[in-house]
């Protein structure tokens, strides 16, 4: 079962971010929206956590990335999707599951 | 006698209507001739940030109003070192945001001021309201 989590709270404000990873198993993917998308940027714990989480695959969504301009500051290997690819990705998993 | 007000901005823009809602009410604010600041912490220095672009995600992009501030006289603009350094940015990821001296014949000036916890700690000490957003 492979499930897309989605997380739109800031990693620094909240616990949504590690609480999901914590949960999340190996072959699911997180994608980070809203003030979710600051998890992927370079230089601080969450980037860290996002390195050392294995076998879980990272995505964010490149216009909530724009809007913050924080596009130019997302870490490597972090897939950027726009709403179609977030899309793709809900139809690419079993499940989805909305951390709010 | 005009008193000490201090806007506190805490969360990042776009997410929640915080960061919106506080700008609006600067700027009202600023028609009443008091002495006013505006703090950055935590997550409240993303608002801060340089080459934002909302077309795509179908919100107003208020960040270049941040740089109107200093024609309202609101010029003294602290952000917060250590909300800074955690996050992963630097001042060179904000806006550069200045002020014209009337009394040094319009000579343009910084605005933002780069404190420590400790020293911001001070400012708001010195405050007579401090609005939270």
């Amino acid at each position: 079962m492979a499930t897309l989590h989605t997380v739109n709270k800031s990693p620094f404000e909240s616990a949504t971010f590690e609480t999901c990873l914590g949960l999340a198993k190996s072959g699911s993917t997180v994608l980070l929206i809203e003030d979710g998308v600051y998890a992927a940027t370079t230089g601080n714990s969450a980037a860290d956590a996002i390195s050392n989480a294995e076998g879980i695959n990272f995505a964010v969504l490149g216009p909530d990335a724009k809007a913050r301009g924080v596009e130019s500051k997302l870490a490597d290997g972090i897939k950027v999707v726009d709403y179609t690819g977030f899309v793709e990705l809900a139809a690419e998993h079993d499940t989805v599951q909305a951390w709010l | 006698m005009a008193k000490k007000f201090m806007y506190l901005n805490r969360k990042a823009p776009y997410g929640t209507v915080y960061a919106l809602e506080s700008l609006e009410v600067v700027l009202i604010g600023a028609a009443f001739d008091q002495d006013v600041s505006l703090a950055f912490v935590g997550d409240g220095v993303y608002q801060l940030t340089k080459g934002q672009k909302t077309d795509d995600i179908g919100q107003k992009n208020f960040s270049p109003t941040y740089s109107a501030l200093g024609d309202y006289d609101v010029n003294k603009i602290y952000v917060e070192k250590e909300s800074l350094e955690e996050r992963g940015l630097s001042l060179d990821d904000l806006q550069h945001l200045v002020w014209e001296d009337e009394d040094e014949d319009w000579a343009e000036k910084d605005s933002i001021r780069l404190v420590s916890r400790a020293e911001l700690a001070d400012v708001l000490a010195e405050q007579d309201i401090t609005l939270s957003f």
